[in-house]
């Protein structure tokens, strides 16, 4: 049986073979599993897309059509946290735009070992969030007459986060230069360096120290941690899968994030590519809108093509066609042409648009085929 | 206690999800393919040299990557790329 099974293995796919092989009775012959394997090799064969089919088109109004009817609230609350999560046309969009910033984005960061079963999760959430000094400010007082600036500091929030003040201090002195720091207890005193007191130094300092990086990791807004099936997780808002990859206790197997370029850095092209289909089929699922899977593989295939993930813009995908009236039919015809001209390019005319502007049959369907005479055998034979 | 501990490594991501397996082809398996779809190295997608996925492959351009990609519809189906810096 299974060298029957493996006869067929170039005939028909994968999984459709393993589907088979489970929804098989108990008892078969193997002329009837032979009959079987046949009548689905060519159903299979029969569903295949013929060559000249324009699946880029179908494509663009299987995606396009739904497109109509999606939401454009870009703004949604997703249930339990206060995260804002873009969703909808708007996310579509981003994604096909291949937009460099995201408006939202988001990690799922999945734990090792003891961490998944909740082990520190509270701790483990506090100290990946990015902290800035202004999160342990209790109160910031300027004194003018004294030109002193004192910042009266929340100790119990230090101890949470698990950190130092010898450490804070040592923190804020490197942010701070020019200036001399004194701890007084739960008090900092920051004054000028030198004789003169500037005020407005005073004042420029007093903003400044409010947005002083102190711990965390960089970009990753809020946390959250989630119980998802017998495992915690922690969500975040904010993305930095670099950093994240680097804790010991993170589970960089599983560990994703929205952001498809962060993950064209680090992971690579063809897990980017599988990115923007799961995220732009988890929109379209969400919407209630039904889609083939196969429009957005084709999508993503074309986006990924040249080993950078690349927008379905005019700067994107469409900039890269060989063709000149292609690209001009597509945004700034005219920019396009004059610089066509100025290099004298050539245009082969060998795909769809530019057939069509100039009423030409498109290489599309039964007009791909071409005839292909052998003249020289002719006159060969003449010649005898 | 929890201390933000950080590997000195850098990270395998051969094993994370979103990564499907890369093979290098021999000289042979590449003239085979380009024979098989009748096309030219060129036409092929391509990939990075220094893409994060490769990056244990001793490679140099024009090499080909047979990307075994899990597919929703097909199994496992496989993709092809040329190297390219």
């Amino acid at each position: 049986m299974e060298a029957l099974y493996k006869e067929y293995q170039d005939k028909i796919s994968g999984k459709l073979l393993s589907d088979i092989k489970e929804a098989m009775p108990e008892k078969y012959t193997k002329s009837q599993l032979k009959e079987i394997l046949d009548l689905v090799a060519e159903e299979y064969e029969v569903s295949k897309i013929e060559a000249g089919e324009s699946v880029g088109l179908v494509s663009a109004q299987s995606v396009g059509e739904p497109g109509t009817q999606m939401t454009l609230n870009t703004f949604h609350f997703a249930g339990v946290a206060e995260f804002n999560v873009t969703v909808g046309l708007p996310r579509i969009i981003e994604i096909l735009d291949g937009r460099k910033k995201i408006s939202t984005p988001m990690m799922e960061i999945y734990l090792k070992g003891p961490y998944a079963k909740g082990k520190d999760i509270k701790k483990i959430a506090e100290s990946i969030k990015q902290t800035e000094f202004r999160d342990f400010i209790r109160e910031i007082s300027l004194e003018i007459t004294e030109g002193i600036l004192e910042v009266t500091i929340d100790l119990d929030k230090l101890k949470r986060v698990d950190l130092k003040e010898v450490k804070l201090m040592k923190i804020l002195e490197k942010a701070l230069k020019g200036f001399t720091l004194k701890q007084d207890k739960n008090k900092v005193i920051i004054k000028t360096k030198g004789k003169q007191e500037s005020i407005s130094e005073l004042y420029k300092a007093k903003e400044k120290i409010k947005s002083i990086y102190v711990s965390g990791i960089k970009g990753i807004l809020q946390v959250l941690p989630v119980k998802r099936e017998e495992e915690f997780i922690i969500m975040t808002a904010g993305s930095n899968l670099k950093e994240i990859f680097k804790l010991d206790y993170v589970d960089t197997d599983r560990t994703l994030t929205n952001d498809i370029f962060e993950i064209r850095d680090i992971l690579g092209i063809e897990a980017a590519r599988q990115a923007v289909i799961n995220e732009v089929f988890k929109v379209i699922e969400n919407q209630g809108l039904n889609v083939d899977i196969r429009h957005i593989m084709l999508i993503s295939d074309t986006m990924s093509f040249t080993g950078k993930v690349r927008g379905i813009t005019r700067y994107g995908v469409v900039n890269d066609k060989s063709s000149v009236l292609a690209r001009a039919s597509f945004e700034t015809p005219v920019k396009h042409i004059i610089n066509a001209a100025l290099i004298g390019e050539t245009d082969p005319l060998s795909s769809v648009v530019e057939n069509v502007m100039i009423n030409q049959m498109i290489p599309v369907g039964t007009g791909l085929p071409k005839l292909v005479a052998q003249i020289n055998k002719k006159e060969d034979k003449k010649k005898k | 206690m929890i201390t933000i501990a950080k590997k000195t490594p850098e990270v395998d991501v051969s094993k994370h999800i979103l990564v499907p397996k890369h093979i290098k082809l021999n000289d042979k398996e590449k003239a085979s393919l380009l024979e098989k779809y009748k096309i030219t190295l060129e036409e092929l997608p391509r990939i990075f040299i220094d893409d994060p996925a490769v990056a244990n492959l001793e490679l140099t351009t024009d090499d080909v990557i047979l990307v075994k990609r899990p597919s929703e519809t097909a199994g496992i189906t496989d993709f092809y790329r040329r190297v390219v810096k």
